[in-house]
């Protein structure tokens, strides 16, 4: 390319700062004559940020075309009333009266990074197998691969080779993930094993970076400001809220990946969508049936509680509870108890430390905390859990995913509830046995009645053993 | 109908007494309205803050340090509670405009109960923007609320850039220069619309520059007694 001395830019800068975004005028932060400029001479370009189409709007930056979700707004910019989006304004407001560019003038180039992975660790010979299979995916440029890993396989160092690959041949690679917790989890491990390479991680809470790294970290919200961006996308626990749930985020992934590129998703729990077009053979897919570790599933035992609605009206803990507490196979381990909602966890607590500490379950009663979403020190308690400060931790559904303990019992009270379905109660059963060194653990589900989700979660981790080669 | 806040479907109940004649469709779900914390029982009868006294501790504060106040009294809707915050922060700062919604009616009830016995030339002003923070954020939400008013809404004051009011201490904030202009002094009473009402200082910046132009009488009306 050539370069214009006398321009007030730099143009690889600008570049590497805009290529693969989609962004509003206030999100780009260059003054007004070197934006003119940039626009007059076709470097960025322009496109409607809302559009109708066949009498309902869409937002071209989320895909949302709900009515309900859509508003007016007596504009003080342009002085009319016209349409904004509701559905992504926490990403800052997209009106009728505001346009959306993006770069169209010359491409970065990422580096080709001759030996970008530092990881020292080995692979089991089963995520060796995933992790190749995800090497040939992105080298022959496989629109799409689902990577089936059941929970504990070990995914993200399933993930480095595939990733290797790509930086070694120049690619711009995107990890989205549902939750900031990840992403904040997830950054310094990716930093560790690709040591050399710039990476970025993006959440609603990181504040204003620029999103210009190779190697980018995401929460899947992320996504709705790229487009064209990346040659390799992987999206993580696919199955999970709220990926599986909210429109925007397919969309937004479709859009933020190269017309030529591959797509990984990951899960340990595939919904029905994704389990009929593997059958179909629509999506290749790889199977990882077996923990790093090389030990099955715990599988969970549904334990019915008489008077169990009654007793957690009252917030009571299950009477079956107090009797199995006292007999656990391993009275060492820490213990996850899953309750359906914030206000139980909140008022189930005082009440279960006193029983627990009579009991001689617990030494005193600071030693059992609850924590929920809307919790100011959600962080601090599940790191307190994690170094064994706590020993029993009542919980919403929050932490049935993406959070390693690694040696505890679960417990679910009212197993039955619709908080509870089939993926969930996979997920929080695969909390139990993570760790080489107590690779087992209890999983109990306090039910009133058994439902479809228990019966079929404890199928479907029954058959993931089996194909894990484990005859029980 | 959907909710404005957490997008639930709304079904309008069916009762002996709207049989017939179907309730306007509400802007937000019983499970939210239930979480916003109007202000009531006893409270000070010039700021409207929840107290035992007749008048606030802040309220004899500005009795103490002003010759007259300019404002006569200021009355608010609602507590600042959590529910409350969380919307005011999507309402302003991310600029969902449409939430204003949730607030119309109890606006309207506030006016019925405590302004409309008042003259019925009363003018309503909302506390303006200055010209930069107004670009920014595309609508002014003192506006948007006067406009739910059922009386004359007229933008007469003017608001020169300065930093912003957060960022100060009360005193501070208390000290610091009249941040408005009038453009248009104007002799009927005036109800000065806001959205928070924390220390009075805004309002009484106003009002002062209306009240020494010749208004007769200046009341306050906010969303919120922060
Ligand atoms: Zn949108
Ligand atoms: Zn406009
Ligand atoms: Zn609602
Ligand atoms: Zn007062």
């Amino acid at each position: 390319m050539p370069s214009n001395v006398n321009a007030p830019f730099n143009l690889k800068e600008l570049s590497i700062q805009y290529d693969g975004k989609l962004l509003l005028r206030k999100e780009i932060l260059l003054d007004e004559p070197v934006f003119q400029q940039l626009l007059s001479s076709n470097y960025l370009t322009e496109r409607k940020s809302i559009i109708r189409k066949n009498l309902k709007f869409q937002c071209q930056r989320c895909g949302n075309q709900t009515a309900y979700l859509f508003a007016k707004i007596p504009c003080q910019l342009c002085h009319h009333t016209h349409v904004y989006c509701r559905k992504c304004i926490e990403m800052g407001r997209v009106s009728e009266c505001e346009m959306l560019y993006y770069w169209t003038g010359p491409t970065p180039k990422w580096l080709r990074h001759a030996h970008p992975c530092s990881w020292q660790g080995q692979l089991t010979s089963v995520q060796r197998q995933a992790a190749e299979r995800i090497v040939a995916a992105i080298r022959n440029k496989e629109s799409e691969l689902l990577v089936w890993a059941v929970c504990g396989a070990g995914k993200t160092e399933m993930l480095f080779l595939g990733i290797t690959e790509a930086l070694q041949h120049g690619k711009r690679i995107c990890l989205a993930t549902p939750r900031a917790d990840v992403v904040r989890e997830l950054l310094p491990r990716l930093q560790k094993a690709f040591s050399t390479v710039s990476i970025q991680a993006l959440h609603g809470g990181s504040g204003d970076k620029h999103g210009t790294a190779q190697l980018m970290l995401a929460t899947t919200h992320q996504l709705l400001r790229y487009q064209n961006a990346f040659d390799v996308i992987i999206i993580d626990e696919i199955d999970a809220f709220p990926y599986h749930a909210d429109p925007s985020l397919p969309f937004a992934s479709n859009r933020a990946k190269k017309a030529e590129s591959t797509t990984i998703y990951l899960t340990a729990t595939p919904r029905k969508q994704q389990k009929e077009l593997i059958r179909r053979k629509k999506l290749s897919h790889i199977f990882v049936p077996i923990r790093f570790h090389g030990q099955p599933l715990p599988v969970p035992k549904k334990i019915l509680s008489h008077g169990l609605k009654r007793d957690l009206h009252n917030h009571l803990p299950p009477a079956a509870f107090l009797k199995w507490v006292n007999v656990r196979k391993n009275p060492n381990r820490q213990l996850l108890i899953f309750v359906p909602s914030i206000l139980l966890a909140e008022k189930i607590k005082p009440v279960l430390a006193i029983k627990l500490k009579k009991a001689g379950v617990l030494k005193s009663k600071e030693k059992l905390q609850s924590v929920h979403a809307s919790d100011p020190d959600r962080e601090s308690k599940v790191q307190a859990f994690r170094e064994r400060d706590t020993f029993i931790l009542i919980t919403t559904t929050i932490l049935e995913r993406g959070v390693t303990f690694p040696s505890v019992d679960v417990a679910i009270f009212d197993a039955g509830h619709d908080v509870f379905d089939e993926a969930a109660l996979v997920q929080i059963a695969g909390r139990a046995g993570r760790s080489p060194n107590d690779p087992t653990g209890e999983v109990l589900f306090f039910h009133n009645g058994k439902t479809e989700a228990m019966v079929q979660a404890i199928d479907s981790i029954k058959s993931m053993n089996k194909r894990g080669g484990f005859s029980k | 109908m959907n909710c404005l806040w957490c997008y639930n479907e709304i079904i309008p109940e069916i009762t002996w007494t709207n049989l017939f004649q179907l309730d306007k469709p509400k802007p937000v779900c019983n499970s939210c309205a239930d979480k916003l914390e109007q202000l009531q029982g006893d409270r000070c009868i010039k700021c409207s803050r929840q107290t035992d006294a007749e008048i606030c501790s802040d309220c004899q504060w500005w009795k103490a340090n002003q010759e007259t106040d300019p404002l006569e009294f200021n009355y608010s809707v609602f507590a600042y509670n959590e529910l409350m915050q969380e919307i005011i922060a999507k309402w302003k700062y991310r600029g969902d405009y449409a939430l204003c919604g949730i607030f119309k009616t109890y606006l309207e009830d506030a006016f019925q109960e405590r302004f409309s016995k008042l003259k019925r030339e009363i003018v309503v002003v909302p506390i303006p923007l200055s010209k930069e923070r107004a670009k920014e954020r595309g609508f002014n939400q003192a506006k948007a609320l006067a406009e739910f008013l059922p009386t004359k809404c007229t933008d007469i004051l003017l608001r020169k850039h300065g930093e912003k009011q957060s960022k100060k201490t009360r005193m501070e904030r208390i000290d610091t220069e009249n941040p408005f202009i009038l453009e248009n002094p104007i002799n009927k009473p005036v109800i000065l619309v806001d959205d928070i009402y924390t220390t009075g200082t805004t309002l009484r910046h106003a009002a002062d520059l209306l009240k020494n132009q010749g208004c007769p009488a200046i009341y306050g009306l906010t969303l919120i007694r922060g």
